[in-house]
């Protein structure tokens, strides 16, 4: 590895890196093959190709229109790893969310995510199972409603200055906020 | 869709007439993009359930920051590509489909369900993967638990105001 490529990335980048990097992806996507940039139709696609059932939402011909988005969710998970074996993961949030976090009991703060949380074992405790089990549900079942995740609405949809996109978003904020303040303090 | 009587407002791509380029070459190129932005979610660290954390509590701009260059830049990106009229590798014309309104329920109301699980769960769709890419393996639980609730959105979709 080249000393450039080692600083690129060996630590978290500076937002001003991090963002402009992340809104490429649309032009490039677009440039490729007329791809939209989302993750979460790649959700539909992955129902679409293993469960389709009876049901019409899943009654398409997902490789035609979904194989890229699928290919590219894969490389996700690729990139993931790749990027875990550069460099530190912890993450150096401010101190006042540290605070919040440890009233609510929280004390490890090594890693991506609360340790003692997001791990296989506390998935048979109320905390574990909620926070990813119902979470994952809310995110599959709220970004096939709204036909969007953040990619999709936030940065691929705001950047086309499309209104429902931005209906979304007000709601991804609406329903973070409220999680936040009131679901976790009394879960946590 | 041709069995559902509701009208397709959402994800109008997938039944729409303009399918994404799926040359061999395309599909590599998705694949090796898709690369790039799971270590760029890294790096970025708009992955973690802290920063997420952080982001909600209005502790720190980082997530707004980043959010907010990414989507000039690809606002920009997007503006110069109709200017210029830029073609895709392929040849195309390139062109965004526009998202149908309807009545603006399903934005709303799903946007705030899935806002609900982007707090609890500390990801939204693409960090999930990248998340078990990570090591944080119990991210696949979650992975599979946003499918069936893909799954149940889908079924109960012809009953759910759009």
């Amino acid at each position: 590895m080249t000393f450039a490529a080692a600083v690129i990335l060996s630590g978290p980048w500076p937002w001003y890196v991090a963002g402009p990097a992340i809104g490429l992806f649309v032009p490039a996507l677009l440039i490729v093959g007329n791809a939209l940039f989302g993750v979460s139709s790649s959700l539909r696609h992955m129902c679409a190709a293993v469960v389709p059932g009876k049901v019409g939402y899943f009654r398409y011909d997902w490789k035609k229109t979904g194989l890229w988005n699928v290919l590219f969710v894969v490389g996700i998970l690729l990139g993931g790893f790749l990027a875990a074996h550069w460099g530190p993961q912890n993450v150096a949030i401010a101190e006042a969310t540290r605070n919040d976090l440890a009233k609510l009991g929280i004390h490890d703060f090594s890693g991506l995510a609360p340790r003692e949380l997001f791990r296989w074992s506390a998935l048979l405790t109320l905390k574990g199972f909620v926070l990813v089990i119902v979470g994952g549900f809310l995110v599959g079942f709220g970004t096939a409603y709204a036909g969007g995740c953040t990619s999709g609405h936030a940065i691929s949809g705001l950047a086309d200055l499309q209104l429902p996109s931005s209906i979304a978003v007000v709601g991804f904020f609406a329903g973070g906020l409220l999680a936040t303040y009131f679901l976790l303090p009394r879960l946590l | 869709m041709a069995t559902s009587n509701v009208p397709d407002i959402s994800n109008q791509r997938v039944a729409g007439a303009q399918m994404p380029g799926q040359t061999t070459s395309a599909l590599v190129a998705y694949l090796l993009l898709g690369t790039a932005f799971g270590v760029v979610l890294t790096k970025s660290e708009v992955l973690s359930w802290f920063r997420i954390q952080e982001m909600f509590r209005f502790q720190s701009p980082r997530m707004y920051e980043i959010i907010t260059s990414a989507v000039l830049v690809a606002a920009l990106s997007v503006a110069l590509i109709k200017r210029l009229k830029v073609r895709t590798v392929g040849g195309e014309p390139i062109a965004i489909p526009p998202k149908k309104l309807g009545y603006g329920v399903s934005y709303a109301v799903g946007g705030s369900i899935f806002g609900l699980g982007w707090a609890l769960t500390g990801a939204c769709p693409g960090p999930l993967f990248a998340l078990v890419g990570n090591g944080v393996t119990v991210m696949a639980a979650a992975i599979v638990s946003a499918l069936a609730g893909t799954w149940l959105y889908g079924v109960l979709r012809p009953r759910l105001p759009h």
